[in-house]
């Protein structure tokens, strides 16, 4: 290669090299707003992530594009590229720089997923109450009783042992590890709040310990991510994050609120004749009951 | 064969049972590899067609938040019915066609090994297409419970009846594996005995190293897939309880068993579609594949790993820590043989003397999206990302542009090909290019926004969703209806010219190969006299003769 050539592959290395900062940056503003402390430990890798690959594919991409611009056999002219079969030094290099990106890639996941540290034991439902007091990242207040999430077809039903509070909505005090052991009442269902970036499926028959730290007062939406059968898409509810007093004070309110029967999308549609195009009247798992609960969300809150 | 020398003469003049001018024989139990491979690719397309049809009706749903076109058990029928016949009566016939026409003709072999499995395979796919569509017109509809068919819910059974779409889906998933583990031991078999005299394993295609190295996944993958199936049939028909936790049974142990074999099943998939690009690539840049023999061995290399890295699709399972960190770990090293290969591509177009045919435009389209599915493949693989993105539709556009991106286009890429291999005639390059226009722009519109959609939070396999959601989804639906038209130059395309393109003659490309040695379409069993390999299959550029008997030479 004479100068001019490196000098060249140099100035368009750091190009791609640029533009893929660029689009590092541009990654954090493809995700929800970052609630939870969970939540900038993934977009720092997700943002690494797009650096790195962006770097490869606008170079790959680059590559092709000139190849296909200016490198095109002209009319009649039927006579065979070089005959290059390979070149040893280039394929051991492109080898071992996957190599060196993939051992870097792997150990910053696995640092990140380390910190983030979401997952407890898994239990059988069998065993008993699972200790989730005992896993312990030193939070502000005295470790609180986890709080129990119950799924089912179709309807999330949050309850806090403490108080004795039932509710369809999952109030958390901000910047406090949040403690939530997972149960499913009938299928697989999945507890996914995108604006924490936390997700775990929801096992029928085992109680799984979930834990994150919101970090962000405001509303956000708890959807099912595990397909869960006819209403899996209605089976959704918020989460509300916010500060310690007015948490304080939602547990209270609620706790002196009689039990009514919530809002349900899915019992609600079942029971109202369909007025799509096309229904075939196939048959459904009938689901279950409108949750009876201390406090009972409400569908428009959301989008208010 | 005996009367090689009269062939050699006149080869179209002699007429015999089966010949290549009757259009009958397609509609026969022929035990002739070139008939078989057609009947294939064409019964397959047209359950791609089926698929697509119903992919257009979700995204006509997904036009707006509300479930408000089809109810939601039509919806959640229909994607279930999507995926299961894209997978089991498009990709895996399809490829099974691509491996049937073309191994024997490039190892220089007459047939495959066992002529009469290898029909009985591929008469089980009509047979299997029928049980799944029927599964449409039983008391309550198809199986709902999405292509993975994860209990409970597979397992809810609302009908009551024991003829349901579930277990109808069921039978059609275990005869869709028995005909796959039929092609594989005859493809394997064929292209372990059958090789050429001089055909080392060096000098042997680089398609039929990706043939090879997908059929072995097959044969040690399915296996556990069928043994998941039997036992979730038990538990749906006569009450066992495997996988049903009410009874004790364990859900995340199906799911083990469901990925330990359709993880790899994606790289039985694209394997052979990296075999394309290596077999078009070459032709249209005039240059060896670069670095040949590591491209060959790359395959074997993802056959291996591609058995310890299931895990992936189960990092927000109910799997522990270490098993989320260990498979987070193998699933990236796939990324090296890979990377290895579309190098190699890239490596091989660089500085040649290119030709933009539909078929290699079709090839080039493919790798670039090839490339964009493999660095979200990365990202996927790093469990506290994925953890995020799971299940929602940042997979589902992934798994789109390694399905419709690669191997889809691939498929194009290679029916373009070899189209006038198979038909003696040549196709319209016009309508090839509309049709490659319209395919790449509607694939990146289709599948694109569903990337930011995923990143926001829309979780796959939803009849109605959030209206943050709505612009994304718009474009997606937009881009899926042109999909739909793009195949409509394709097949305009293929039956015209099929009927009355121009004669293409032995080798339109003046490619190298066995394959283009002999005449178009190819006599019956292929070679008068078989060919002693003297030379590595992509010398372009270095005038050496790939075989020594030069009697069928043009």
């Amino acid at each position: 290669m004479n100068r001019r050539t490196i000098i060249r592959l140099g100035v368009l290395a750091i190009a791609d090299l640029l533009i893929s900062l660029w689009m590092g940056q541009q990654a954090y503003r493809w995700m929800p707003p970052q609630a939870s402390a969970e939540s900038v430990l993934v977009d720092n890798l997700f943002s690494f992530m797009t650096t790195l690959g962006s770097f490869i594919f606008f170079g790959v991409m680059g590559t092709l594009l000139y190849s296909i611009v200016y490198q095109r056999a002209p009319k009649y002219d039927s006579s065979d590229g070089p005959p290059i079969e390979g070149n040893v030094k280039l394929e051991v290099v492109w080898t071992t720089i996957p190599i060196l990106l993939v051992v870097w890639i792997a150990g910053f996941s696995y640092q990140t997923y380390d910190r983030m540290s979401i997952l407890g034991p898994i239990e059988p439902m069998a065993m008993g109450m699972p200790t989730a007091a005992a896993a312990g990242l030193a939070t502000a207040t005295e470790p609180q009783e986890p709080i129990q999430v119950y799924a089912r077809q179709w309807a999330w039903e949050f309850y806090y042992p403490e108080q004795a509070v039932s509710s369809t909505e999952l109030h958390l005090p901000v910047n406090q590890r949040a403690r939530l052991v997972l149960s499913s009442e009938d299928v697989l269902h999945g507890f996914f709040v995108a604006a924490f970036r936390v997700k775990q499926d929801v096992v029928p028959g085992r109680a799984i310990d979930f834990e994150f730290t919101p970090i962000r007062e405001g509303r956000y939406r708890l959807r099912d991510s595990e397909y869960s059968g006819t209403y899996f898409a209605a089976n959704q509810t918020n989460v509300v994050v916010e500060s310690a007093a007015d948490y304080e004070q939602w547990l209270a309110m609620a706790a002196a609120t009689p039990l009514t029967p919530a809002e349900n999308v899915a019992y609600e549609e079942f029971n109202q004749a369909t007025e799509n195009a096309i229904d075939l009247g196939w048959a459904t798992v009938k689901p279950a009951p409108a949750p009876i609960v201390n406090y009972a969300s409400s569908e428009e809150d959301f989008h208010e | 064969m005996s009367n090689a020398s009269l062939e050699a003469v006149a080869p179209s003049l002699q007429p015999q049972p089966g010949a290549p001018d009757n259009w009958k024989r397609f509609f026969t139990f022929s035990t002739d590899h070139k008939v078989i491979g057609i009947q294939y690719i064409v019964t397959a397309f047209a359950f791609f067609l089926f698929g697509g049809l119903l992919a257009m009706v979700m995204r006509g749903e997904l036009l707006t938040p509300e479930a408000d076109l089809v109810d939601r058990t039509v919806y959640n029928g229909l994607f279930t019915m999507h995926g299961t016949i894209m997978l089991f009566m498009w990709t895996f016939p399809m490829l099974n066609g691509l491996a049937n026409y073309l191994v024997p003709l490039q190892i220089g072999a007459r047939d495959m090994a066992f002529p009469r499995l290898n029909a009985a395979a591929f008469w089980l796919v009509p047979l299997f297409g029928v049980i799944l569509t029927a599964s449409f017109f039983v008391p309550g509809g198809p199986s709902q419970s999405g292509w993975w068919a994860y209990p409970p819910v597979s397992l809810q059974n609302p009908t009551g009846n024991l003829i349901n779409g579930q277990a109808l889906w069921i039978l059609a998933v275990a005869l869709s594996g028995i005909s796959s583990i039929m092609g594989a031991v005859n493809i394997v078999t064929t292209i372990f005995r059958m090789r050429a005299p001089g055909m080392g394993w060096f000098k042997m295609p680089a398609f039929c190293w990706t043939v090879l190295a997908a059929q072995l996944i097959q044969l040690f993958g399915l296996p556990a897939l069928t043994a998941g199936a039997v036992m979730l049939l038990f538990d749906l028909t006569v009450g066992t309880s495997f996988f049903n936790p009410e009874l004790g049974g364990d859900p995340v142990l199906y799911q083990h068993f469901f990925w330990f074999y359709s993880h790899p099943a994606v790289y039985v998939i694209i394997l052979p579609i990296f075999g394309v690009f290596s077999e078009v690539f070459p032709v249209y840049a005039r240059k060896p594949l670069f670095g040949y023999p590591v491209v060959a061995v790359s395959s074997i290399i993802i056959t291996a790993l591609s058995g310890i890295v299931w895990v992936h699709h189960m990092f927000a399972s109910g799997t522990p820590d270490w098993m989320r960190m260990l498979f987070m770990i193998t699933t990236m090293t796939i990324s090296v043989p890979t990377g290895i290969k579309v190098f190699a591509w890239v490596a091989t177009i660089w500085g040649g003397k290119l030709r933009l045919t539909t078929g290699m435009l079709f090839a080039l389209g493919g790798l670039s999206m090839f490339l964009f599915a493999g660095i979200t493949g990365i990202m996927l693989a790093s469990a506290p990302f994925d953890i995020h993105v799971n299940n929602t539709y940042f997979v589902v556009g992934h798994f789109h542009y390694v399905i419709y991106g690669a191997v889809v286009m691939g498929f194009y890429a290679a029916i373009y090909h070899w189209f006038p291999k198979m038909t003696g005639r040549m196709y319209y390059e016009g309508l090839g290019k509309l049709h490659f226009v319209l395919t790449f722009i509607g694939a990146n519109l289709n599948f694109l926004p569903m990337h930011p959609a995923g990143l926001m939070g829309m979780p796959r396999r939803v009849a109605s969703y959030d209206p943050e959601f709505a612009f994304w989804n718009v474009l997606a639906s937009l881009g899926g209806f042109l999909l739909g038209v793009s195949t409509l130059p394709f097949i305009l395309n293929m039956l015209s010219s099929w009927s009355r393109g121009p004669a293409a003659g032995d080798n339109p490309w003046r490619a190298i190969g066995l394959e283009w040695l002999v005449s178009s379409p190819p006599p019956h069993e292929n070679f008068d006299e078989i060919p002693t390999v003297v030379s590595p299959p992509y010398g372009y550029g270095s005038d050496e003769p790939l075989i020594a008997n030069t009697v069928t030479q043009e």
